[in-house]
């Protein structure tokens, strides 16, 4: 599937032209869309990329005219199937809806209605068609099964609250096809999943696709999802496209100083901290309703000059299908690489922290739930340990069982510095506290909205080191300084920062005890890619500086190849492979992580075998017998894996794993498998 | 869902053993004597001490509590002073007539709010939501004894469309009760309209803002069937919790309107059982209201476990 | 203050400037924003009458309201603009006078049950188990029981003084406000800046007043409101049973229960004008209780 060139006769599935929206903010238009340009033909798959708030949802809730109150289209057209949704009336939007246009969203779970049961409401998508009840469950019963839902039957008879995520966007995704329609539109469709599942409802989407011969409009942030789903992509900035192209020239070969920095932000093709520092593009996006009316990545632009300032950039075309809006496009090449890494990083072997089968176990109505089994870890001085694994395989609660916010069970050992701690934190000294800090995921959660950031910071340097008074004020603006915070900030209270600042002082409250370990717990996984660059960014940086040990908590598999030097891998409360990053990533590996690593869309293009994950991570509370991954494992051994459990092998010193199959096995088995799959690709 | 039910069962058990040791801590633990009070402060002690004896008074504090307990887990109140009759043939015949009213103004309520608060929130932030949300505030905002006090004299004497009084002569048919009881329902209905029309807006207006309400009309439903099959059963949850709530006020809540109306209901029979210091009759009146409103809250809780099945997980805290 | 800080200081002077003026701009704008309500407008000139009421009470009333006598049950005219009750005291009179009762009572009692409302939704939100379970249980016993008829109970047992209907109802709402700050303080302490304040060792106490409490300042701030215009709507409901405020006082409850009577005979306007003042009151309380909500909550 390639792209289809604009002089094609046929009617694209979806044509935007010069669309122009705003939101009416207090009584004044503010505009969000400025003259978006695309289409998208039958059949092709079609992507969208930007920052979150440069325009991308609106317009495709724009295709299907599902606009909030405030939105007004200001301008411009959008053709559905030849027709112009703006100027259809609402019975014409109906028929829209039901015959030629779908959408399938973010967040599942809140897509479908709670109170009613499945059934009922796939059924619906086909009486509204105008089958007869008897009919429109048939056909709802082979929609469910077309999704691979393994028992259409049951799952019709459940309410969405009793289906895990994965099977939630399933049923979605069924809905959204029921009408065999022209063009479907995917708003985020697997953020908030995990990769493995991910991976399958990508994959399902990818098959249907291709039997339905819908046109599809791909929105997601993750740029790896687009490479591995799209044809053509669109880059979007303020309201605008700056570039379009096929996918894949796109991604090698950007041809716009903005989608330059969004990839370069990325940590792509393997690179690690010790290489280099990651690409941040400085500034933040406009706010809606800011008048750009010349190049509108022009204040953030590397590169702009006065030309930039003055005059609305050409459309360029590069090459066939692939066009930006810049004017200078030869001089992309003076984008500034971020400098090669010459910082000292050498580790004295130190060990911080030390846990010792540290297990903990929930107790919930009267059920024990063993949520972490026989941790052994240790963290040495210095040094970043990964943790990666689906949601429910432990990470958060080892985390706070290290942090004291849940005291491990009795037996379990978690020393600082040789020096067995108490299991609360409530316990701890104050040193010890300070000692080990805590990064969270959402900052918003994280700072306490009424007080300033001096407060925020204050406080804890005084509460961690004892200091007061001037020696407090002055280690504040210290901190504040290290993490490039201005003063003015300090005097701000968190909602007048943006994400990303407020990580920052996130960040800096974690450092303000000195600590020697810091809990990061998906610390960028709220922020835009080109944020979560500047803040991987800070964190290498105060690493070196402060010498200060991380336990990294990521479901990017990239961002913890950039950032890690040893990574573990946890299933069901267990350690399943432990090693250093290269170790991990070449192999050989365990079957989860193996299964884990080819699960990732990568930007770069994929060459890894396909493992798919079935079914769902088991309930903690009854774990498999054996090895407890051998339910889903792609390598199960009947009669060994779900008798015994599996054996902690070295592969190497600093890298175990437990696994039945022998390490030549695994190895001989990886590597046919590599074979196969780059065979499949050329 | 059995669980659901005997978990909350067992905390009404608790509750009303609070409010019957909360009644007796107000009337016979607070200083004074409860048989002075009753005799009036100028009687002799001989009269005193024999009200003492006939209401047991004297009795330890103990064996007086454990009497109200047995008293209530028997449904047996005990002997009115002022009637010298048991407690069950007075209150009884007075719950049934504050019921009829109740279940009056409920009907003449329930539909015309949801409705309300169901096209408010479908136009929110225009005229007709306003209006809507500044009729239910006011009618919410005034005391049922002064929209009484006000419809008695428009309509019941100055139109004279309706009986002002709410009793009907004994003996009286359906219709004729009804036509007497519905100025006092009316009068209930303006304040349950604002509640429960604003609490239906607050509902619908989420449940419109919602993804899966978004879902329907991407399916390409009709607004009439979006509302119908989707928004209603997740709007309205609230709205059954609050009507549990309120027809449980309602059930001797209503002191002040059935004194307007001179309607002989649980509330007028309390108020002046209080004022005749009728024990009895007080202690056993606020059990029942208290029965009466655990019953209701339950009700509308089931009721709202059935629209949401999610609801019934951590359902009973 | 800041001005006049010493010249050496002046680094950190325009900072300390613009962290005021940003907070007071906050302020100003959520004032302006409050403003811009006509239910708040309307709302505030009609309170604003009745303090002024309150504060002046018979200075600014035509006649005394309790000490002059004229012809008795006089149709509303041009010299009693509401006419005369059965004693011939001028009705206008006495409900201007009426509001100082109503107008001390409800906002004390009000504050009381905010008080005392927020402290136990604070430990019992913050803490959660077992002691939320017991004061949970109370709550649910006041909460089955009409306020009114409760009230009613207390004052018969205890009596009747100013002090004893203050009490009685700050008790009564307790419950209510307890709630709905649990709900408000259990949302708040699910968020992460709870736990990192625990992670520096900060104190139970210190958690619930310095961390929590600012946070839901909007909630108490809207629940004070509606707990005013309800205090009015009890006030007045218990002084019509006679249970509140006592005669000869001019108050609006109590007048309603003297001449509700005579409506049969055709004397409306001794029931009729007290009965729109306490509804102007409570409303008034109302649509500025309604428009701070939708001012905090946006």
């Amino acid at each position: 599937m390639t792209a289809q060139p604009s002089f094609e006769p046929i009617q694209p599935a979806l044509e935007v032209k010069d669309l122009h929206l705003a939101y009416n903010v207090r009584g004044i238009p503010r505009a969000v869309l400025r003259g978006v340009d695309f289409s998208v033909a039958p059949g092709e798959a079609y992507g969208l990329v930007g920052e979150s708030g440069c325009g991308k949802s609106t317009t495709a809730y724009a295709a299907v005219r599902y606009l909030p109150s405030n939105g007004v289209i200001t301008g411009g057209q959008i053709n559905v199937g030849g027709e112009d949704v703006t100027k259809m009336s609402t019975s014409d939007i109906r028929t829209l809806r039901t015959k030629h246009a779908s959408m399938v969203y973010q967040d599942p779970s809140g897509a479908l209605n709670p109170t009613l049961k499945i059934g009922r409401q796939v059924v619906e998508c086909f009486t509204v068609l105008g089958h007869d009840k008897e009919k429109a469950r048939q056909l709802a019963r082979k929609a469910l099964d077309e999704v691979r839902i393994a028992d259409p039957d049951r799952v019709m008879d459940r309410y969405p609250h009793q289906l895990s995520g994965g099977m939630q966007q399933r049923v979605v995704i069924a809905m959204a096809l029921a009408s065999d329609p022209e063009l479907l539109i995917l708003d985020e469709p697997t953020t908030g999943l995990d990769a493995t599942v991910e991976a399958e409802v990508l994959d399902l989407i990818r098959a249907l696709r291709n039997d339905h011969r819908s046109a599809v409009l791909l929105i997601a942030h993750n740029l790896g999802v687009i490479r591995t789903m799209c044809d053509r992509v669109g880059v979007m900035y303020a309201g605008k496209i700056v570039e379009e192209g096929n996918a894949v020239q796109v991604f090698e070969d950007p041809q716009h100083p903005y989608t330059v920095g969004l990839l370069r932000s990325l940590p792509r093709h393997g690179v690690r901290k010790t290489e280099r520092a990651l690409f941040s593009i400085p500034g933040t996006l406009p706010q809606i309703g800011t008048p750009l009316p010349t190049c509108v990545f022009v204040d953030r632009c590397v590169i702009a000059d006065d030309l930039c300032r003055t005059e609305e950039p050409p459309v360029v075309d590069v090459r066939d299908g692939h066009f930006t809006r810049c004017h200078h496009v030869d001089r992309l090449d003076e984008i500034p690489e971020p400098p090669a890494d010459d910082s000292d990083r050498t580790l004295d072997g130190r060990i911080v922290i030390k846990l010792h089968q540290v297990s903990k176990t929930f107790k919930q109505q009267r059920h024990e739930v063993p949520a972490l089994v026989g941790i052994d870890m240790r963290l040495e001085n210095g040094e970043t340990l990964g943790l990666v694994g689906e949601s429910g395989s432990g990470k958060s609660t080892l985390a706070k069982a290290i942090l004291g916010i849940h005291a491990p069970d009795e037996g379990s050992t978690i020393s600082l510095d040789d020096e067995a701690l108490a299991g609360l934190s409530s316990a701890r000294s104050a040193a010890e506290m300070g000692a080990m800090q805590i990064v969270f995921q959402n900052p918003d959660s994280a700072l306490n909205k009424m007080w300033t950031v001096r407060r925020i910071l204050k406080r804890t340097v005084t509460k961690l080191t004892g200091l007061s008074g001037k020696a407090a004020d002055e280690k504040v603006e210290t901190l504040a300084a290290a993490l490039r915070l201005t003063p003015r900030h300090l005097d701000m209270r968190p909602r007048q920062l943006s994400g990303g600042l407020k990580q920052r002082v996130a960040i800096a409250r974690a450092f303000a005890g000195d600590p020697r370990v810091v809990v990061c717990d998906e610390p960028t996984s709220a922020l835009d890619v080109s944020v979560q660059a500047a803040i991987l960014n800070l964190l290498a940086d105060l690493q070196t500086q402060e010498k200060t040990s991380y336990l990294f908590i990521s479901h990017d598999l990239g961002v913890v190849r950039y950032l890690a030097d040893r990574i573990a891998v946890m299933y069901l409360g267990r350690f399943m492979e432990v090693g250093t990053t290269d170790q991990i990533f070449n192999g050989p590996h365990h079957p989860y992580t193996e299964a884990l690593l080819s699960a990732v869309p990568s930007v770069d293009g994929s060459t890894a075998v396909r493992i798919r994950l079935h079914g769902e991570i088991p309930s903690p509370a009854n774990p498999p017998s054996g090895c407890v991954f051998h339910t889903r494992c792609h390598r199960f051994i009947e009669g060994v894996c779900d008798v015994t459990e599996p054996p902690i092998v070295y592969v190497e010193d600093n890298h175990r794993m437990s696994c039945h199959i022998p390490l030549d096995e695994l190895r001989r088995l990886q590597a046919m498998d590599e074979g196969t799959a780059a065979q499949a690709e050329t | 869902m059995g669980r659901f039910i005997a978990r909350r069962l067992g905390l009404a058990v608790i509750t009303l053993i609070l409010i019957i040791t909360a009644v007796f801590f107000i009337l016979n633990v607070l200083p004074g004597d409860p048989a002075r009070r009753i005799a009036g402060p100028f009687a002799q002690q001989e009269q005193v001490d024999i009200i003492a004896a006939r209401i047991g008074s004297n009795d330890p504090l103990a064996t007086q509590y454990w009497r109200v307990l047995k008293n209530t887990a028997t449904f047996d109140f005990g002997t009115s002073f002022t009637f010298n009759k048991p407690v069950r043939e007075i209150l009884f015949p007075d719950l049934w007539r504050s019921a009829k009213l109740v279940i009056l103004a409920l009907i003449l309520t329930i539909p015309i709010s949801i409705a309300a608060g169901i096209y408010a929130a479908r136009r929110k932030d225009t005229f007709a939501d306003r209006a809507v949300v500044t009729m239910g505030l006011a009618s919410a905002s005034i005391p049922e004894f002064v929209s009484a006090a006000v419809l008695q004299y428009l309509i019941g004497v100055e139109l004279g469309w309706l009986p002002a009084l709410a009793l009907a002569p004994s003996g009286s048919s359906f219709l004729v009760e009804l036509e007497h009881l519905l100025l006092p329902g009316i009068a209930l209905a303006v304040v349950y309209f604002g509640y429960i029309a604003r609490i239906t807006r607050n509902g619908a207006i989420k449940a419109f803002a919602s993804d899966y309400t978004r879902t329907a009309y991407m399916k390409g439903l009709a607004p009439r069937q979006v509302v119908r099959r989707h928004v209603l059963r997740n709007a309205l949850q609230e709205t059954v919790t609050v009507i549990g709530v309120a027809v449980g006020y309602l059930f001797g809540g209503l002191v002040a309107l059935e004194i307007v109306f001179n309607y002989p209901g649980l509330g007028r029979r309390i108020f002046v059982a209080a004022g005749d210091k009728d024990y009895p009759i007080l202690t056993a009146g606020v059990i029942l209201i208290a029965l009466v409103y655990m019953v209701f809250t339950l009700l509308a809780d089931l009721t709202v476990s059935w629209m949401n099945p999610r609801s019934r997980q951590g359902a009973g805290t | 203050m800041t001005i006049e800080t010493p010249p050496e200081s002046g680094a950190a002077q325009p900072e300390v400037i613009d962290m005021r003026s940003e907070k007071k701009q906050a302020r100003r704008e959520r004032l302006r924003l409050l403003l811009r309500r006509p239910s708040f407008i309307i709302g505030s000139v009609i309170l604003l009458f009745w303090v002024v009421c309150a504060v002046f009470g018979s200075a600014i009333t035509p006649y005394h309201p309790l000490s002059d006598f004229d012809v008795s049950s006089q149709r509303p005219n041009a010299a009693h603009w509401f006419g005369t009750d059965v004693l011939g005291r001028d009705v206008l009179s006495r409900v201007m006078a009426g509001a100082r009762d109503v107008l001390v009572l409800a906002p004390l009692a009000a504050v009381l049950a905010i008080i005392t409302g927020t402290v136990l939704g604070l430990v019992t939100g913050y803490f959660r188990g077992a002691v939320d379970e017991i004061i949970g249980r109370f709550i649910e016993a006041i909460l089955s029981l009409p306020a009114v008829l409760l009230a009613l109970l207390v004052v018969v047992a205890v009596g009747n003084s100013r002090p004893v209907v203050i009490g009685t109802i700050a008790v009564l709402f307790t419950p209510v406000v307890t709630r709905t700050i649990r709900t408000a303080v259990i949302t708040e302490s699910r968020l992460d800046y709870v736990e990192s304040a625990r992670l520096r060792g900060e104190g139970a106490t210190f958690i619930m007043f310095r961390e929590i409490l600012p946070n839901i300042t909007g909630v108490i701030i809207v629940e004070l409101t509606v707990r005013i215009a309800y205090a009015v709507f009890t006030v007045a409901t218990l002084s019509f049973l006679g249970a509140g405020i006592q005669p000869p006082a001019p108050d609006w409850g109590l007048a309603i229960a003297d001449n509700y009577g005579l409506i049969q005979a055709g004397q409306w306007w001794p029931t009729l004008f007290p009965a729109l003042a306490i509804a102007s009151l409570v409303i008034a309380a109302n649509l500025i209780a309604d428009s701070i909500e939708s001012v905090v909550s946006s």
